[in-house]
């Protein structure tokens, strides 16, 4: 059995996905990071966008997750994040629909918010 | 009917109505503080997570950050209030206040000017009849409050430890909410939010630390750097703990609502009890009168035709 780590996804309000997983790539502010058993004690901040788990059972979680933290240590990530959602809860019509919404005006947090959103169900 | 005996019958109706409105308030409460409970359980996994991450960043790096550090001599806090918007809720309110007034007078006791930030109609009220200066205040989601209330409330506050205490800021943040602790027991407590105490603050948690003192604490890599992780750190960290407190007063409140209404239908009940007992009496004081009436008619009759045949 391949080394596993502990993922806890969290938002504000909720927890997202937690579970065993063998690899998590998320996206923080000097780029994308892939994190694996054993990673060295890490804290950064994690820029908006997808984030990929490989879960131990060989499947993939993918999450958008709209800014936050990453924190490992003692085999245990924990990705915290104001929202998350999984990419299998997103509706990719009401994220294009608040994409073009978000283009004629000028929203630019909703914007990316729904851009983040249509990433996370492309890389599905 | 007497004219006794209808002042009873109107009274009983009058507080039958209001004891079925007592009893529809306290059901209302009763499933909302379910629902408020709900909330605060799933908010905890964020909150710990993020306050166990504030602490390895703290005990961890050397870096200094309001988040972390002392001011050797702190002249301004802020203290925000946390009450409610509707009253029925018996004493909720007016402790959260007192508690507010205790925190208010021991800061300037010790020489701090207090700025006030106020959450709900009633601390507003409150300050507001005693002409005391409030910062800014929020009203109109006490009842259910989201993390965007949560945030919309944390946003001057962190504008206010970032700055210079000379240009208008604070050295620190001490928040006053009521603590759900259990569906019957709920306490206002006086919180500092910042700068953060990492010391233990109960007996439990100092054994905890204790047993744990031999363990080396992990060496975190920052990215990109400890001050940007801080900085990024810190609004998290007092929104999430606002949230919380949000959430946990308005557990509160439902709470006191229940137990205030559970109360006032309990009077209700001894209320309609007594009246009616009341009313009984009168309508059979009522019933002998007439009986009375009646017998002594009839005799007057019977004497008067007895006197006739005569």
């Amino acid at each position: 059995m391949a080394a596993e780590l502990h993922v806890e996804l969290v938002a504000a309000d909720r927890r997202v996905w937690s579970g065993e997983a063998t690899l998590v790539v998320a996206r923080i502010t000097s780029g994308d990071i892939g994190v694996m058993p054993g990673h060295q004690p890490l804290l950064g901040v994690l820029e908006s966008g997808p984030v990929t788990i490989r879960t131990s059972d060989g499947g993939t979680v993918v999450a958008a997750v709209h800014g936050g933290f990453l924190s490992f240590a003692d085999n245990k990530l924990s990705l915290l994040a104001e929202t998350a959602e999984l990419a299998d809860e997103i509706d990719p019509q009401r994220a294009e629909r608040a994409l073009d919404r978000a283009k004629s005006g000028d929203d630019d947090a909703a914007g990316r918010r729904a851009d983040v959103r249509l990433r996370a169900v492309a890389a599905r | 009917m007497g004219a006794q005996l209808r002042v009873y019958k109107r009274r009983i109706k009058s507080v039958t109505a209001t004891k079925k409105i007592t009893k529809a308030m306290e059901m209302i409460a009763a499933s909302r503080i379910v629902k408020a409970q709900r909330q605060v359980a799933a908010s905890e996994p964020y909150a710990t997570e993020l306050t166990r991450a504030v602490t390895s960043v703290a005990t961890s790096s050397t870096t200094k950050h309001a988040l972390t550090t002392e001011v050797e001599n702190p002249t301004r806090a802020a203290v925000l209030l946390i009450t409610s918007d509707r009253g029925l809720a018996g004493g909720y309110s007016s402790n959260a206040i007192k508690a507010a007034e205790h925190l208010t007078s021991q800061l300037s006791s010790e020489r701090k000017d207090v700025v006030t930030y106020i959450v709900g109609r009633k601390g507003l009220a409150y300050y507001g009849f005693r002409d005391r200066p409030v910062t800014d205040s929020w009203t109109g989601f006490t009842d259910n409050p989201t993390y965007a209330d949560a945030k919309v409330v944390a946003a001057p506050l962190i504008e206010a430890i970032t700055k210079d205490t000379a240009a208008g800021g604070v050295d620190e943040i001490h928040i006053v909410f009521t603590e759900f602790v259990s569906m019957m027991t709920q306490t206002p407590v006086e919180r500092r939010l910042l700068p953060l105490t990492i010391a233990p603050s109960s007996a439990e948690e100092s054994a905890e630390v204790f047993k744990r003192g031999g363990e080396v604490r992990p060496l975190f890599d920052f990215e990109p750097s400890a001050e940007d992780v801080l900085d990024a750190l810190l609004p998290r960290y007092i929104e999430s703990r606002i949230y919380n407190a949000l959430l946990q007063a308005a557990a509160s409140k439902h709470a006191a609502t229940r137990r205030a209404m559970k109360s006032a239908t309990d009077n209700a009940g001894d209320l309609i009890k007594s009246l009616s007992r009341l009313a009984n009496a009168a309508r059979q004081a009522e019933i002998t009168q007439e009986i009375s009436e009646i017998v002594g008619g009839a005799s007057a009759l019977a004497d008067a035709t007895a006197g006739s045949d005569r």
